[in-house]
């Protein structure tokens, strides 16, 4: 059986981040769940601005309340199970993205994101205003959960996060990957790109614009949760510079790095952009504006992102097509 | 009813300011059809140079009265950025509004640190220098006189950039490359250097606008972010594009940051989103703005 070209690179990407604790000092495993938690939510986020063309500035939204569902979850109500708060937190995200994504698929280009900005630095202010409810500026904290119901007691934090947790992650990132797949190339997928290309065109073929836009966005948004759980359940803490109008920004960058033409796209960018950050902040205090002139750069030079370069760099070896 | 009018007073000032940052906006928005995140940078760049420069000209021996005037020109003076940043964006005119807008993020994460390399991460400020022209009193009612300044000020730089657009013949090239470039291109307007002028011009209201602030509040590393924000409420509110709707926005989001502060502090920033969003939603064109999109 061959497979194809998407199949090799996951099967090889899977190995590797698999054996990644075998050869790593837990520092950088610990590194990497952070990369987990954006990975799974720029996979949503892609299905919304890859594969819909609608940019979200205002992403962070739902990686915020990915965090103080956890927190809510552990810290208010008690639960220890990862993967009821999970659930949780998911479910919250598509009750909220479901009226906001309403209120803002109606709109395409600078529109669409100026209003997803706008609700996203609502809900910053929210959580940033509402002292007693959400904890202001110190945020809520977030407390250590069981998953598969074990609780690991044994490990401390970093034992735990560099171990059981990171495989973990690796398989929640796993699924989301399977499932953006599935998605993507369903007939749903279908509609989302064609709508994107020509909307109006699209519509005029059957194809349920605003629903599917909807759809994009709440399924997005819903992944967006479950990265928001993974950040903050690794910190301990969700507190509302998650949500910051910054952060939204953070995310489109991640994506585009990675290059949002490619379904592996969002994945590379996180994982670029975590280690970049991480080397740069141990070299420069300055690491900003280095990753400031990162991002122009590729978005002058390499508008398709590493993925592109890297799909470029094969055509050009003779490959097949990626 | 006094404390009344000391509170407007505080909107309207926090207004002019917001007018003019909103004005560079709509400027580049308008003619380039650019969103401009990096303007909330041109801001915060325009305040810690103005207290350089004012702590200069003050070792120089400059009067401290002419401070209005020595801020307005440390504004001006950082125009120079504007070509440069403007070729930079010129790469990516013909591109997607998604990559136009990432540019200028990046911009604002390349000036956050240039801001901490040559001012450092302490908030800078000015002492209450402006206190210098005085303060009108009525009553309780009180506005220091430099407030009152900048306000006038504002309403100038309004009125001159109305007059300039609407009756020069250079302003009326510029809302015809704004109306439609390839056509105005093609009678032979030179469009490159309409761009260079625009944007320059648009970051030089900026820059003028944070310096003009900071006499009355520190500059520090946050502003640049925050602003922003606050700038795109005004133009959203008013319509993008619109000189009247940057005016109009600028006045409603100033007023009413004012009295939410006073009297509902934890809606604060809360309000303008929400009108934000409200706007967005009944009218997406924005109070002034033409029906599109």
């Amino acid at each position: 059986m061959k497979l194809s070209p998407a199949a090799t690179a996951a099967i090889g990407g899977t190995v590797i981040l698999a054996a990644l604790p075998l050869v790593l000092p837990p520092y950088y495993v610990g590194l990497m769940i952070p990369f987990y938690g954006y990975a799974i939510a720029l996979l949503g986020f892609n299905l919304l601005f890859g594969y819909t063309g609608l940019l979200s500035f205002g992403h962070a939204m739902f990686l915020g309340v990915g965090a103080y569902g956890a927190a809510v979850m552990t810290g208010v109500l008690g639960f220890k199970s990862f993967e009821l708060t999970l659930l949780a937190a998911v479910a919250a995200s598509a009750l909220i993205a479901l009226p906001v994504g309403f209120l803002c698929v109606r709109y395409t280009g600078i529109f669409f994101g100026m209003l997803t900005l706008a609700f996203g630095m609502l809900f910053h202010s929210f959580l940033f205003k509402f002292y007693s409810v959400t904890g202001g500026d110190s945020g809520m904290r977030v407390a250590r959960m069981n998953i598969l119901g074990l609780g690991f007691d044994k490990y401390n934090k970093i034992e735990f996060l560099a171990g059981p947790f990171y495989y973990y992650c690796l398989a929640l990132l796993l699924i989301a990957g399977l499932i953006m797949w599935r998605l993507v190339h369903s007939p749903f997928g279908l509609h989302l790109r064609a709508l994107r290309d020509n909307a109006r065109k699209a519509e005029y073929l059957g194809v349920h614009v605003h629903r599917c836009r909807l759809a994009a966005f709440v399924v997005s948004a819903m992944f967006g949760a479950v990265g928001g759980v993974i950040l903050g359940f690794r910190v301990g803490l969700a507190d509302p510079e998650l949500v910051y109008w910054t952060q939204s920004g953070q995310l489109v960058f991640m994506a585009v790095l990675g290059g949002f033409t490619n379904f592996f796209g969002p994945v590379i960018g996180a994982l670029s952009y975590i280690l970049l950050q991480d080397q740069l902040q141990s070299l420069t205090e300055y690491w900003r504006f280095v990753l400031g002139a990162v991002l122009a750069l590729i978005v002058i030079v390499f508008p398709e992102g590493i993925s592109g370069i890297a799909v470029e760099f094969r055509r050009r070896l003779g490959g097949t097509r990626a | 009813m006094s404390a009344f009018a000391n509170i407007l007073a505080g909107g309207v000032f926090h207004a002019a300011v917001l007018f003019l940052v909103a004005a560079g906006l709509q400027l580049v928005f308008g003619v380039q059809k650019i969103v401009n995140l990096a303007c909330g940078s041109f801001y915060a760049l325009g305040a810690y140079f103005g207290v350089t420069f004012l702590t200069y000209a003050h070792q120089a021996g400059v009067s401290d009265w002419l401070i209005l005037p020595e801020l307005i020109v440390a504004g001006i003076l950082l125009g120079f950025i504007g070509p440069p940043l403007e070729r930079m964006l010129r790469t990516v005119y013909d591109r997607d509004e998604s990559f136009q807008l990432l540019l200028t993020f990046a911009m604002v994460l390349m000036f956050q640190d240039v801001f901490k390399f040559v001012w450092g991460a302490n908030p800078r400020s000015l002492d209450s220098a402006y206190l210098v022209y005085g303060t009108i009193r009525a009553g309780d009612f009180s506005i220091p006189v430099y407030n009152l300044l900048v306000i006038l000020a504002a309403i100038g730089v309004a009125a001159g950039l109305g007059a300039f657009l609407q009756r020069t013949n250079y302003g009326r090239i510029l809302r015809a490359t704004a109306e439609n470039r390839g056509m105005a291109e093609a009678l032979g307007v030179d469009v490159r250097r309409i761009y260079a002028t625009v944007f320059t011009l648009g970051a030089v209201l900026g820059t003028t606008a944070g310096a003009l602030v900071v006499p009355t509040a520190a500059a520090s590393l946050d502003m640049a972010v925050e602003f922003v924000v606050e700038a795109f409420a005004v133009v959203v509110i008013g319509g993008l594009g619109s000189m009247r709707g940057a005016l109009a926005g600028a006045l409603i989001v100033g007023l009413i940051r004012a009295l939410s502060i006073v009297f509902f502090p934890e809606v604060e920033v809360l309000a303008i989103y929400m009108i934000v969003i409200g706007v967005l939603l009944l009218r997406p064109a924005g109070l002034f703005g033409k029906a599109a999109a």
